[in-house]
Order: structure tokens, then C-alpha cells, then sequence
């Protein structure tokens, strides 16, 4: 233990000043009006700039790194998976600040708090994925977790939204209780919590005999609570009733950003800490996915709120990037990074659509108010259908080159059967996305048919999704070779 | 007398174990609210021995000042403030009750023989290193902090902004608007 | 004792056993003694600062008044209330007055034995986390209030317990903060090291890191008359609007520990404070030669400690008295203001220019 070098914390330097930027945001907005005005404009634009910033103290800090780094006492490691989902979870946070627009002026919101709990979760997730040691991941897991909370329970008037804290909340945190349990187990059992030692001193354990019992419950529990955090069937419950009643755009924070931060943990701790035990963990997460994506879409099938479908869509998908995660080959690996890089724009564009349509009081989320898009809003429409399209995993998106890649990785492992329920599920989802688009093209719009909000930086938003989904299906070669640099030693 | 000598610090730890544990279930199933609170303040002191019991002396009168002095006078002021006698009964899960008592026993009996037989691995958490900095002698006060301020530097600080979190949203769903 | 030793485990037996005979010599020789005699003293000067006269008419100058006080108060009828919680109304007095007495366990009334050469050790115990279990005990001393309070049953005992708590949680937070500054100072949390460190470095701590560790010496006498629920704090038992707050209902012997809490609780925020702040039991400018007959060599070194300790202890508790009698009570949402928006900022503010002072220029 000798003293912290003060490289480190140069190293540190793009969390420490998101986490200080989020702090001046709320010292900042408090010297605000009540109701804003312009105020939310100004913090959005100020939030946007920190991110930004922060995502271009990454690339310089990345730049010509080969080797992984691990800072402070084993806590903290940079390295090129981290870097990869430091850059995609920022934009992330971008975009969910650029679909909040609407919601913090129009709810009379002091925005700098909105903003800076979004910074605060997005320091919580980028301290994660750089994460080297449970204990660090877990308090990270945790800071991302706590933000969310309270951004989903923002509507605090709204029944909805408050029961959707609640659920969040309460579930959450016994979820966090579980998996620090499994956690504390595996310390017992092994006396290092660092990732690097922690699977050598697994196989010890077990080698020894006497602490086979205490791995195995402790690698299990903190597996619940990694799979609760990414949303897998039978970990799912709370996601339905969250998303639909968090405000739309932390729906979409929730489904790109912490999914993806929580996937990016779990890929980590399982294919570095708990290397030794890849037999086992694969077979359980074969499994899981293999629920998730049965149950997942079957319940979709019978949603007519379109947030909702969305939810069981994105537990759908938790189930697909699964797949991907336990081939536990480099194939696998990068499929599952370019599969949630793909799916950050387009559930960010699909919330986009929701968030224009929707009214106060959870008005204009059902399918018949999208009766007849393509004629009031052919642009908005057709974007919609790509995301659509896209999330079915039908080409020329890249929700399928995603879907393609991910079931051909499985396949190549040995994996054929889990591969198989991936294909068919995808055809029965093709029933409820159709059926959507069905609703925008084919019906037509009653009187009482919500007119389309105009909001020039929503749409340009949505656009951008959308022209992103398109161009990841025709040309995915670029972020594919990203991805496929940024991979972490196969287990 | 000589069982005891033998066995002293085990038997202490057996005593504050069961009483952390039994006040524990009390908080649970008290019906008086603030009975339910001076148990958690119980057991947050039985806990607090436990720490003496190990030798970690500044741990433990950490866990009296903060969870005793501080968040359970903060609960018992709630407590007052909104004058709960007596909770309503409420049924809420009834029905699913066997069904999680049924869980709930697995769940003990799954940990029970988990435990039973069990080796922990390298045991860092002697005594002796409850008082020791890199192997030489030292308080407890500074063993900690030098844990918290080298090793544990990152978790300590990000811990510190968790705080800040759960404060900001606080008075976020708190505040009237 | 070697046996206890090895049943309790040395930390516990060293905390919680051994000093447990000693505390009870020093509160029965040293500390109730004093209560009585500072009750008599608060209200002679009272009256002196009231124009009037004060007790005289028990023995001489109204000396034998403590001790009629106290044949009174244990002879008179202990009423317990039908509605009350009785466990708890019964366990309330004695939650506040215990860990006041357990206090003075850690408090150097003056120099340990290998500081004199031999001899006595002037203290009962020395802890190396010393000021944390003072802060850790005192906080323990709320319940009995908030205790007292709800179990009473009655609305003023239970307006007056609220009261307490968010005063003494308001509050805590300031005092913990101004004693971390000494702490910085002197580089250890043990209370005889501090007064050694004030020695060795030749200055008290008030005068230390000019002007911080006289703000947070302050800081700390605001906060400790606040604690202990005195003039111009003591609104958990303004009579004027509570009756007599918390302990309405408590009569005889069981009034009276509440009340002993009281003074216990003041003499223990003195002492700290002359620990932390007035070099404990060393004479004023320990490194002037010139004083050195403050030292008074002919009297054993030990007592000479513990009559430097006595004097600067009694200048804070007329300050209390004084307080008392010169001071109106605050109003409680002023009470809040000046913790929350004053004392807690400064006491940051201050914690962190000693930290920043003794970073960079030590």
C-alpha cells in the first residue's frame, strides 16, 4: 500500500470532471428561476458540453494505450473495452439529454438537478465500466442505480411515476443487497475482491474443497443481481411498470444506458473474475437468454401501450445480447458490443417518436394514437418504422447485421440451439413491431388522434437515429472493427 | 471458570450475535413502530460490540455515532413527528404468504448448510490486522485510514458522491412544488 | 483481572471493564460533589446578576442548600403516569445520565505517570479514538431525552423530545466538525495526546492556525451549550411554551438524573473543550520560562495539573452561568438557521483552510 501516484488521478480525469460538472450544475441551477425559462436551455446546452468534454478527456487519455492499466490499488483499469463503452455511453447521455428537451420545460422542472442527476448517473456508469475491483463496480453500480431512481420517480405528482420510483427502488436495492451478498461470499471465500486475482483464487477455493458451497452461492448471487440490473426474465418484473411510468426520455436513459453499463459489468466480471467457472455461468446465462426471449416477446405480443411493448421489447433484447455473452469467444464478444451500440440509437430514435407523440398524464402511448402517422407526420412515421424494422432485426439496419452476427457467434461456439429460439422469437416479434407499423400506414386517424408535437431538436434527434440505424445495417464494417479492438481477454 | 477463559471472546460473540439477530427480527414484526426502531438502535449497538469484539475499536465507535446517533435519532424524530402508535393492519400478501414462509425457510436452510463445514479462505480479517499497518502496530483509527485513503481510495470518494446523489433526490421528491 | 481479560477479549475489557470501577470513584468523589456545589454556584450568580440575594437560608451563605436540595428530591413521591410507557419512561433518566458519567472515562484531568516521573496517572483511561467516543457517547444521551419525551404520553414531554432531537442532530454536525480541527492540529485522536501535542508544539490550540482555531473553538462552545440544552438553547424545555419540556411528567429522583444529566453534560463539554482548545491540564504558556512558577514545584506535579484542569474548568461553567443569566432564548427556526446556514458552512469552510494550511505549508 504505498501512496496513490498523482497520475492516477490524472488518469481519472474524465470522471472526476463529469462528477464535478454535474456538482457546479447543481450549484448553477439553483441560482435559477423556479419554472426556468430559458434556464433549462442553458443547463442543456452546458450538460451536452461536459459530456462532450468528457468524452474527448477519454480519447486523450486512450490514445496509443496497448496494454490495459490499472490505477489505484486495483480499482480502476483502462483499457479498450472501457474505452469503447466510455464513448458509447456518453453519447448515450447525449441523447437522452437531447429527448429531454421538451419534458423539463414543459413540466416547470428546475432543470439543473434533471441534468445534473444525469451526470451523476453517467459518472456512476463510466466509474463501472472502468471498473477492477466488485468493490469499486458495486458502489459505481450503485451511484448509476440511485440517480435512476429518483429521475424515474420525476413526475412526482404522477401516481404512475411515483410507483414507478418505488418498484425501482425497492427491487433495486434488494438487488444490490443480493448481489454484495454473493460478493462477500466470494471474499470469504477467496480473500480478494480484485478481478485480475479473483478467479486463480476461485479456482483455489475450489480446489481446496472446503469452499466450493460458498463460490458457487456467492458467484450465483452475484449473478441474480447483475441479470436483475440488465433486466432478464425472471429478473424482470420491475421493467414493465418502470419504464411506463418513468418520463419517456429516463425510459430511454434506462434502456441504452444502464443496460448497457450493466451489460458491460457483467461481460467483465464474468469473463474476467469468474473466468475459472465459464462452464457454469454459461450455462446458466443459455438458460436465462433462452426465457428472456420466449417470454420476453410472447408478452409483448399482447401490449397495446407502446411504451410497454417497448419494455418487453428491450427485455426481449436483453435476452439476444445474452447470446452473445455466453459463446465467451471473440466473435461473441464484439457482437455483443456492435449489438448494443446499434440498439443505443435505435431505442434512443424509437423513445424519440414516443416522447414527440406523447401528452401530459401519459396521453398518446397507445397504438391507436398512431393511427394514420404516415400521413400527419410521414417523416416522423417512416423513422418510426425503421426503428421498428431494425428492432425486429430486418435488413438493410443494424439491428440485423447486430441479430446476424451475434446468432452466427453462437452457432460457431456450439451454441446452435440457443441460436435457434433466437431466430424464431425474432419472427414472432415481427407481429407486434408490424403491427405498429400497420397502425402508421394502413389506419387512419380518428378526430381525437394526437397531433405530433413540433420540436425541431426532437426530430432532428429522431432523424439522426434513424439515418445512424440505417447506416450501421449497410455499412457496419467501421464499427465493427471498433468493436472488435476493444475486446477483453476470452475467459 | 475455565470454559470461560477458554471460550470468553467465542461466547461474547455468540451472545451480541443472537442479540443483532433477534432485535433484527424484532423490527420486523414489532407492530409499534418505535419499538421497532429502539430494536434497530439494539441491534446496531450489538453490532457495534461485535466490532469491539474484533478489535475494531474505531469501527465500532463509528457504527454508535453514526447509525446510533445519528440515523436512528432522525427515524425516531419521523417516528414521533407523524405520532405512530400503532400500524393498521393491513394484508397485503397474504395469499403468498405460505409461499414466501416456504422460500424463506429453503433460503435458511440452503445457507445453513452452506456454512456448515465451510473453509473461509485466507483470512485477512485477524485481529491482529485491525491494528496493523503494513505489519507494524498501529491504532485502529489509523489501519482504517489507511485502508480507506490508499487502498480504498476510489470507492470512498465515489461513495461520497452517492451521498450527494441520495441528498439531491431527497429534496427533489421531497420539496413542494 | 487476567481472567476477565481473556473472557472480554483485551479491546472490550479495556473498554468497557476496567475503567468501569475507576469512573464510579471519580463520580462519586469527584463529579456529583461539584453538581451540587455548581447548582448553588449558578444560583448564587444568578442572583447576583438579578440584584438579588440567591439561597441563604440553609447553614451559612446557603451552603448546606445542595444537600437539602438532595434529601428533598429523594424523598419526595415518584409518580410515574397511567398512560406512560413505563419501561421506557424508567429507562429514559438513566440513558442520559450513564454515558455523561461514562465520559469522563477519556477526560486527562491531568498528567499521566510517565509524564511525572511516577505516581498516579491523572486519568482513568486513554484511548486512541478518545474524541470520537466523546462525540459517539454524547450522542447516546439523546435517546434518554426523546425517550422521556415519548413516553411520558403527554404532548409538551413529546413536542419538548422532538425539539431535542432536531436540535442536538442539528448540531452534532457543527461540533463534530470544529473537533476534527484539533484533531488536525495535534495529529492523533487520543485526548492525552492532545494535550501532549498543545505542550510539545507550545501554544493552545485556540491560538493554533490563527484565526481557525479560535472560529472553531467558538464553533465548538456554540455548539456544546446547544448539546447540552442550556440558556440560550434550551428549548426542549422552555417553560414558557412546554411546561418543562421533555421531563414534565418526572418528579423526584428520576427529575433529578435528568437534571444531573444536565450539569454532567456541561461539565463534560467544558472539560473537552479546555482539553481540546486550553491545553488541558498544562499551565498557560507551558514554553515560557519566565511563567514557570505557574508550576508551583512545590506541590506534587499531578495536582498541579489537576488544579490548572479545575481552574479552567470553572471559568467555562461561569460562562455557562453567565449565559444563563444574561442571554434571552432563541426562537427554534432562528435555533436552525444559525446551525444549518451558520455554524455547519463555517465549520467546513474552517476544516478545510487547517487541512489546506497544514498541507501545503507544514
Amino acid at each position: 500500500m504505498t501512496a496513490i501516484p498523482i497520475r492516477d488521478f490524472l488518469l481519472l480525469a474524465p470522471e472526476i470532471f463529469l462528477a464535478v460538472a454535474g456538482m457546479a450544475m447543481l450549484v448553477a441551477g439553483s441560482y435559477g428561476r423556479d419554472n426556468g425559462g430559458n434556464g433549462h436551455r442553458g443547463c442543456s446546452v452546458c450538460a451536452v458540453a461536459a459530456l462532450a468534454m468528457t468524452g474527448g478527456l477519454v480519447f486523450w487519455l486512450q490514445g496509443g494505450r496497448e496494454v490495459p492499466e490499472v490505477i489505484l490499488s486495483g480499482m480502476f483499469v483502462l483499457d479498450g473495452y472501457a474505452f469503447f463503452w466510455k464513448i458509447l455511453l456518453l453519447i448515450a447521455a447525449t441523447l437522452t439529454i437531447f429527448l429531454s428537451e421538451r419534458f423539463v420545460a414543459e413540466g416547470g422542472y428546475r432543470p439543473g438537478e434533471y441534468y445534473a442527476l444525469i451526470l451523476f448517473a453517467t459518472t456512476g456508469m463510466l466509474l463501472m465500466v472502468s471498473g477492477f475491483n466488485l468493490l469499486s463496480i458495486w458502489i459505481s453500480l450503485e451511484l448509476m442505480a440511485l440517480s435512476s431512481y429518483i429521475l424515474a420517480g420525476y413526475f412526482k405528482h404522477q401516481l404512475k411515476s411515483t410507483e414507478a420510483a418505488l418498484k425501482y427502488f425497492v427491487l433495486g436495492a434488494l438487488s444490490s443487497g443480493i448481489l454484495l451478498y454473493g460478493v462477500s461470499l466470494l471474499y470469504g471465500a477467496t480473500g480478494t475482491l480484485e478481478l485480475a486475482g479473483l478467479s486463480d483464487a476461485l479456482s483455489l477455493a475450489v480446489a481446496a474443497g472446503d469452499g466450493q458451497v460458498l463460490v458457487a452461492l456467492g458467484w450465483l448471487l452475484l449473478a441474480m443481481g447483475l441479470f436483475f440490473k440488465v433486466a432478464v426474465v425472471p429478473f424482470h418484473v420491475w421493467t414493465p411498470d418502470v419504464y411506463v411510468g418513468a418520463p419517456t426520455p429516463i425510459t430511454s436513459f434506462l434502456a441504452i444506458a444502464s443496460k448497457a453499463a450493466s451489460f458491460a459489468v457483467l461481460v467483465r466480471i464474468f469473463y474476467q473474475g469468474l473466468a475459472f467457472l465459464t462452464p457454469d455461468w454459461q450455462w446458466l446465462t443459455a438458460a436465462l437468454a433462452t426465457i428472456t426471449m420466449i417470454w420476453g416477446n410472447l408478452a409483448a405480443l399482447t401490449q397495446k401501450n407502446v411504451k410497454r411493448m417497448l419494455a418487453y421489447s428491450s427485455i426481449a433484447h436483453a435476452g439476444y445480447v445474452l447470446i452473445g455473452v455466453l459463446t465467451a469467444t471473440e466473435d461473441g464478444q464484439w457482437a455483443v458490443l456492435f449489438y448494443l451500440a446499434a440498439y443505443t440509437f435505435i431505442t434512443a430514435g424509437a423513445f424519440g417518436t414516443v416522447v414527440l407523440l406523447e401528452r401530459r398524464a401519459y396521453a398518446g402511448e397507445t397504438y391507436e394514437d398512431y393511427a394514420g402517422l404516415a400521413r400527419r407526420a410521414p417523416f416522423l412515421a417512416a423513422s418510426m418504422m425503421i426503428f421498428l424494422l431494425a428492432l425486429t432485426g430486418i435488413p438493410p439496419t443494424g439491428g440485423f447485421v447486430g441479430k446476424i452476427y451475434l446468432f452466427a457467434a453462437a452457432v460457431e461456439a456450439g451454441w446452435v440451439w440457443v441460436a435457434v429460439v433466437g431466430v424464431l422469437t425474432s419472427a414472432i416479434s415481427l407481429y407486434y413491431y408490424m403491427g405498429l407499423i400497420v397502425q402508421m400506414y394502413l389506419k387512419d386517424a380518428e378526430d381525437t388522434t394526437p397531433e405530433p408535437l413540433y420540436a425541431p431538436g426532437l426530430l432532428a434527434t429522431v432523424g439522426l437515429c434513424a439515418v445512424i440505424t440505417v447506416l450501421l445495417g449497410l455499412l457496419p464494417g467501421p464499427l465493427i472493427e471498433l468493436a472488435k479492438g476493444s475486446l477483453l481477454p476470452l475467459p | 471458570m475455565e470454559f470461560l477463559t477458554a471460550h470468553g471472546p467465542a461466547l461474547l460473540f455468540y451472545l451480541f450475535a443472537a442479540m443483532a439477530l433477534g432485535s433484527a427480527v424484532l423490527v420486523v414484526t414489532m407492530r409499534n413502530p418505535m419499538y421497532g426502531a429502539l430494536s434497530l438502535l439494539v441491534s446496531f449497538l450489538s453490532v457495534a460490540v461485535l466490532f469491539f469484539l474484533r478489535n475494531a475499536e474505531f469501527v465500532a465507535v463509528v457504527q454508535i455515532f453514526v447509525y446510533g446517533g445519528g440515523i436512528m435519532v432522525l427515524f425516531l424524530f419521523v417516528i414521533m413527528l407523524i405520532n405512530l402508535h400503532r400500524l393498521h393492519e393491513v394484508r397485503m400478501f397474504a395469499q403468498s404468504a405460505p409461499l414466501g414462509i416456504l422460500v424463506g425457510v429453503l433460503l435458511v436452510a440452503l445457507f445453513v448448510f452452506s456454512f456448515v463445514g465451510v473453509g473461509f479462505g485466507p483470512a485477512l480479517a485477524t485481529p491482529e490486522n485491525m491494528v496493523s499497518v503494513e505489519g507494524q502496530a498501529a491504532g485502529n483509527s489509523e489501519a482504517v485510514a489507511w485502508l480507506l485513503y490508499r487502498q480504498y481510495l476510489l470507492p470512498f470518494e465515489v461513495a461520497s458522491v452517492f451521498l450527494l446523489v441520495a441528498m439531491v433526490g431527497a429534496v427533489i421528491l421531497g420539496r413542494r412544488n | 483481572m487476567q481472567e476477565l481479560r481473556d473472557i472480554l477479549g483485551p479491546t472490550l475489557f479495556y473498554y468497557a471493564f476496567s475503567p468501569a470501577i475507576k469512573i464510579a470513584v471519580v463520580v462519586f468523589v469527584g463529579v456529583l460533589p461539584l453538581i451540587s456545589y455548581l447548582v448553588l454556584a449558578e444560583r448564587k450568580i444568578l442572583g447576583f446578576i438579578q440584584v438579588r440575594t440567591g439561597p441563604n437560608r440553609v447553614g451559612p451563605w446557603g451552603l448546606f442548600q445542595p444537600i437539602a436540595d438532595i434529601m428533598k428530591l429523594l424523598v419526595k413521591e415518584d409518580v410515574i403516569p397511567n398512560k406512560a410507557v413505563k419501561w421506557a419512561f424508567v429507562l429514559a433518566p438513566c440513558l442520559v445520565v450513564g454515558p455523561a458519567f461514562v465520559i469522563f472515562a477519556v477526560i486527562p484531568f491531568g498528567p499521566s505517570a510517565a509524564q511525572t516521573g511516577g505516581g498516579l496517572d491523572y486519568f482513568i483511561t486513554d484511548v486512541n479514538i478518545g474524541v470520537l467516543f466523546v462525540v459517539a457517547l454524547a450522542t447516546i444521551g439523546v435517546y434518554g431525552i426523546i425517550i422521556g419525551g415519548w413516553s411520558s404520553n403527554s404532548k409538551f414531554s413529546l413536542l419538548g423530545g422532538l425539539r431535542s432531537a432536531a436540535q442536538m442532530i442539528s448540531y452534532e454536525v457543527p461540533q463534530g466538525f470544529s473537533l476534527v480541527i484539533p484533531l488536525l492540529m495535534a495529529g492523533t485522536m487520543s485526548l492525552q495526546g492532545i494535550v501532549g501535542a498543545q505542550l510539545e508544539q507550545g501554544r493552545w490550540f485556540l491560538f493554533a492556525f490563527f484565526p481557525f482555531g479560535l472560529i472553531a473553538f467558538m464553533i465548538y462552545l456554540i455548539a456544546g451549550v446547544a448539546e447540552s440544552n442550556r440558556n440560550p438553547f434550551d428549548l426542549p424545555e422552555a417553560e414558557s411554551e412546554l411546561v418543562a419540556g421533555f421531563h414534565t411528567e418526572y418528579t423526584g429522583m428520576r427529575f433529578a438524573l435528568f437534571f444531573l444529566g444536565e450539569y454532567a453534560n456541561m461539565i463534560v463539554i467544558s472539560a473537552v473543550a479546555v482539553t481540546l482548545f486550553l491545553g488541558g491540564w498544562a499551565r498557560p504558556f507551558p514554553n515560557v520560562e519566565a511563567l514557570s512558577f505557574l508550576d508551583a514545584s512545590f506541590l506534587p506535579a499531578g495536582l498541579v495539573g489537576v488544579l490548572w484542569f479545575s481552574l479552567k474548568l470553572s471559568v467555562f461553567l461561569f460562562v455557562y452561568i453567565w449565559f444563563r443569566g444574561t442571554f434571552p432564548r432563541y426562537r427554534f427556526d432562528q435555533l436552525m438557521d444559525l446551525g444549518w446556514k451558520w455554524l455547519i458552512p463555517l465549520s467546513l469552510v474552517t476544516l478545510f483552510a487547517v487541512g489546506l494550511w497544514k498541507v501545503l505549508l507544514l
